[in-house]
């Protein structure tokens, strides 16, 4: 039952913003709303326990019996991560857009509550449908969000990233299909579909039907074309949902349901989404160097970190997955903290050229001082939360193959230069005639960015309670693709 | 069958009203008298059915429901229809019995057990059709449709017949389950006549319900067409000539699969393909929606590619998601034509703003239309895809999914219109009968999205 609750909950939230949200006051109820969602994740940990692998506090309903499709969500140590950072962040993103004065704000907060309760469906479900259901009722609120409320150019770079992931989530759906349909007992549980013995050349196919769908979604190199322009283009707190959240749902589903489904598909592709990853590390970063708008510089740059933690999972190792189970947390708060940094400065400069700014420390020192915090935990600086999740990542990649860990942890050294070279032409240097006008952080912006700054050298210094969350669960997981593999292997 | 009773009397009533100068009676007469076909159509949900009427027809589960989601239809279009027809002309009357006749002629496609009812029941359908095509006398574009979708009726008509005759030459009979006997007694010896005589009948009504490289006629008599009744073209029509299809190939064809499923599958990929990539380069929603209607037609054909007996099913859970979608997009369609005066994409720039409502329902019909789940016509595609998923037509179901997406491309034109254009616009006046047939729609469209358990494993 807490499960439905967990779900519902943002669902009616939106239902009120939608139908009485006529004044700005909504954001207000808004951000109550997520915090009610917070205590409840709350009292989910607190009940939860985390040497179990199974799912706990699962609720199974009968939905569309006809096509033996049943509601069935739960949480494990997996989802259990993804349930707190949705959580965790959704309050501080709502708070984050607190300065900016949104027309329709009933609609603009609705479509945001509605979009938490899509997310919390997708890392909840244990049904392959609702989990489809989930992943494409999380795209229409996301949609119409940065459509709605982005910059110029929106109706197409947003056209472009709806066609991107529905014809991603499309082909996954023939995917999901076909496994309903071989199953003996004609069902969509996750469970079914861990049991099933496909074929070599079946999984192949049902790897790469998955495979673009969630890569799509990372991006991973080639499919993130659409993800620099749509960055660009959305509204500061679109952006942050899309990067923060919406991206980790293609992480989980490679986790949940791409690799345990398909295994002998992941034995044989595998090494080339590994190699897809560590091209878009490289990539992602090299063409982050030669940016001057800073939301795009940002932009690319998670291209190339979520391109390592899509390299921690492809190589299926403890150490890997794990690295990427918090790496996801980790990523989620800072890359929240870094749009919700250049938000501030936008708002107040009006400007996104990096050339155009400077010397801002000198005039808002306690904001230089939360700016440079969360840009240390990007580039993954010891005792921040980023380096944590980086050494299990290049850990795990390392135990896979050195070649591969070399290249992939270039990231952390090119990482630092384009960041720390943006912030030097940001923050340090002499003041110019906007730039002095910079008016120090106040009220709700202090409030947001000393969270986030807490949460990343508090992660840094003591993880392990994330990594104890999701450690059963990941070890479970590797024994079952492992049992898989090595089944086959003994059998053929 | 009281509801075909029902349906002809009340045809003849509204003709009696006309002549008595009662209009304002009209609308009112003919609601209540369908609400009440509806309902008599569904009380006869029963087990057992056997044919009556010497063996002519059989309401069995499948003719009640497509009679129901026909008239549900209907009784929605009617809704729409009050002042609509009285801006054409006075003669009022005329037309709703003329729909009440072609309704009529509809309820004996859906439950026809005989192939020379099949004839009886397109024929007076179709002539109704035509009549109602052209009642914009001084219009040319509605002339033309009318006079296009005469001639090609026509044609149709005469190769259904020609069909019939030669699965009679061969089987010696017009009765479905003759016809399934003869085949089942020696399926390897059966005449050539009757294959001839199949691949006729699937051209005839791939002519009537527009499947391509059949549906030359059908962008232009939707354009032309009165839009309420192009409305109920493509809804309540195209409904029914899907079921004569289903019920034909479903009864007495399915031992014979080998044979008709190469045509069929020829049949939805040129529907899907023409009608989707025709429908991105419309500039105006009528003719948009004409030619996404063929590639609808396209899915749909999709489900007679496994024939296990729930087709039936899959083809009536689309069907409904389909029309209920469909009326959404006219009713607003009719509004729009009746206010602006024109239909182009252009036209629904910054309607949200004006008219929330509007632009709401209309969006959520859009999403139907584009199989977003959460919406009716995503479980009608799922179903589908799964039909045909079933049968290992798994090239076929990627064709369609590539479609889909171009189909994102034409709705969502729309959308896109209505919410991110801005433009100082007038506010439209919606009636309130427009309110209740949009809201009832939309709502029709969210429940069957997320509970479609009740009418799923309905036949």
């Amino acid at each position: 039952m807490e499960i439905l609750l967990l779900i519902f909950l943002p669902l009616a939230g939106a239902l009120i913003s939608f139908l009485f949200g006529g004044s700005q006051q909504v954001k207000t109820v808004a951000f109550i709303w997520s915090l009610l969602s917070l205590v409840l994740t709350a009292y989910l940990l607190s009940g939860f326990d985390t040497a179990s692998s199974i799912p706990q506090f699962v609720i199974d309903q009968p939905w569309l019996s006809y096509f033996g499709v049943r509601f069935k969500a739960g949480i494990d140590g997996i989802s259990m991560i993804l349930v707190l950072l949705t959580n965790v962040l959704m309050p501080l993103i709502i708070l984050s857009s607190f300065k900016h004065a949104y027309s329709r704000p009933g609609a603009f907060y609705g479509l945001i509550l509605l979009m938490q309760s899509a997310l919390l469906l997708v890392f909840t479900a244990l049904d392959a449908f609702l989990f489809y259901v989930g992943w494409e009722a999380a795209l229409i609120p996301i949609y119409f969000i940065c459509a709605l409320w982005g910059g110029e150019n929106r109706i197409k770079v947003n056209m472009k990233f709806f066609i991107y992931t529905f014809a991603g989530s499309l082909i996954m759906l023939i995917g999901i299909l076909y496994l309903y349909l071989q199953t003996p007992d004609r069902s969509y549980d996750v469970q079914s579909f861990y049991q099933l013995a496909l074929s070599s050349s079946e999984q192949s196919w049902i790897f790469w039907a998955f495979f673009i769908a969630f890569a799509v979604k990372m991006p991973v190199f080639p499919f993130h074309t659409w993800q620099p322009d749509t960055y660009t283009e959305a509204p500061t707190t679109g952006t942050m949902l899309l990067s923060g959240i919406m991206l980790k749902m293609g992480i989980y589903g490679v986790i949940r349901w791409l690799i345990p489904v398909a295994p002998l598909g992941f034995a044989q592709w595998g090494q080339l989404a590994l190699i897809l990853s560590i091209i878009g590390v490289v990539y992602a970063a090299l063409i982050a160097f030669t940016q001057k708008d800073i939301k795009r510089l940002v932009a690319y740059s998670s291209i190339s970190h979520v391109g390592l933690i899509a390299a921690g999972i492809f190589v299926w190792n403890t150490n890997g997955l794990q690295g990427a189970m918090i790496q996801m947390v980790n990523h989620g708060i800072n890359v929240f903290g870094m749009f919700f940094v250049l938000d501030i400065i936008i708002r107040r400069m009006k400007t996104r050229d990096s050339f155009e700014l400077g010397g801002i420390a000198k005039v808002a020192p306690q904001f230089a001082v939360a700016f440079l915090i969360i840009l240390l935990g990007t580039v993954a600086l010891p005792l921040t939360n980023g380096f944590i999740g980086e050494f299990l990542l290049l850990m795990g990649i390392y135990q896979h193959s050195i070649w591969a860990a070399a290249i992939a942890g270039l990231t952390i050294i090119f990482g630092a230069v384009y960041m720390l070279r943006m912030y030097q032409r940001i923050m340090l240097g002499t003041t110019n005639a906007q730039t002095s006008t910079f008016s120090e952080i106040d009220g709700t912006e202090k409030l947001v960015l000393g969270i986030v700054c807490a949460l990343v050298i508090l992660i840094g210094v003591y993880p392990n309670p994330i990594l104890d969350i999701s450690e059963a669960t990941v070890k479970s997981l590797v024994e079952l693709v492992d049992g898989k593999l090595h089944g086959v292997s003994t059998t053929f | 069958m009281s509801a075909l009773i029902t349906i002809t009397v009340l045809a003849l009533i509204l003709l009696y009203l006309g002549l008595f100068k009662a209009s304002k009676a009209l609308l009112p007469v003919a609601l209540i008298g369908l609400v009440v076909a509806l309902v008599l159509s569904l009380m006869e949900w029963g087990a057992n059915a056997e044919p009556i009427f010497s063996r002519m027809m059989l309401y069995d589960h499948f003719a009640v429901a497509f009679s129901g989601i026909t008239i549900f239809s209907t009784i929605l279009i009617l809704a729409l229809s009050k002042d609509y027809f009285e801006r054409i002309s006075s003669n009022v009357a005329e037309y709703y019995a003329l729909i009440l006749f072609s309704l009529a002629g509809i309820i004996l496609m859906v439950s026809y057990h005989n192939l020379s009812m099949l004839f009886i029941g397109i024929e007076i359908m179709s002539i109704c059709m035509y009549i109602l095509a052209g009642i914009k006398k001084k219009d040319f574009a509605s002339n033309e449709a009318a006079l296009k979708y005469f001639l090609m009726g026509a044609f149709s008509t005469g190769i259904l017949l020609f069909g019939i005759t030669l699965i009679y030459g061969a089987s010696g009979s017009f009765d479905l389950e003759m016809i399934k006997q003869y085949i089942l007694n020696d399926p390897a010896g059966v005449s050539p006549l009757l294959y001839t005589g199949i691949t006729l009948l699937i051209i005839a009504l791939a002519f009537k319900v527009g499947a391509a490289p059949f549906h030359f006629w059908a962008p232009d008599v939707y354009e032309g067409s009165p839009s309420l009744i192009t409305a109920y073209m493509s809804t309540v029509v195209k409904t029914a000539g899907f079921a004569a299809f289903l019920r034909l190939i479903m009864f007495s064809f399915a031992p014979i699969q080998d044979f008709w499923v190469p045509i069929i599958i020829t049949l939805a990929v040129l529907s899907l393909l023409i009608g989707n990539v025709t429908a991105v380069y419309q500039q105006h929603f009528k003719r948009m929606l004409a030619y996404s209607s063929i590639s609808h037609v396209g899915y749909m054909l999709f489900s007679l590619l496994a024939l296990n007996g729930s087709s039936d099913n899959a083809v009536f859970v689309y069907a409904a998601a389909y029309s209920v979608a469909s009326i959404i997009a006219f009713g607003v369609l009719i509004l729009m034509q009746k206010q602006v005066g024109n239909d182009s994409f252009d036209s629904f720039n910054g309607l949200a703003k004006k008219n929330p409502f509007l632009a709401l329902t209309l969006t959520i019909a859009m999403l139907s239309l584009a199989g977003i789940p959460l919406t009716a016509g995503f479980i009608g595609k799922f179903m589908m895809f799964s039909r045909a998923l079933a049968s290992y037509h798994v090239v076929l179901v990627v064709f369609a999914v590539l479609n889909a997406i171009v189909g994102i491309f034409y709705y969502f034109r729309v959308i896109v219109a209505m919410y991110f254009k801005q433009e100082d616009r007038k506010e439209l006046s919606v009636p309130v009968f427009f309110k209740f047939v949009l809201g009832l729609s939309a709502l029709v469209t969210i429940v069957l999205g997320v509970y479609p358990d009740f009418i799923a494993g309905l036949i």
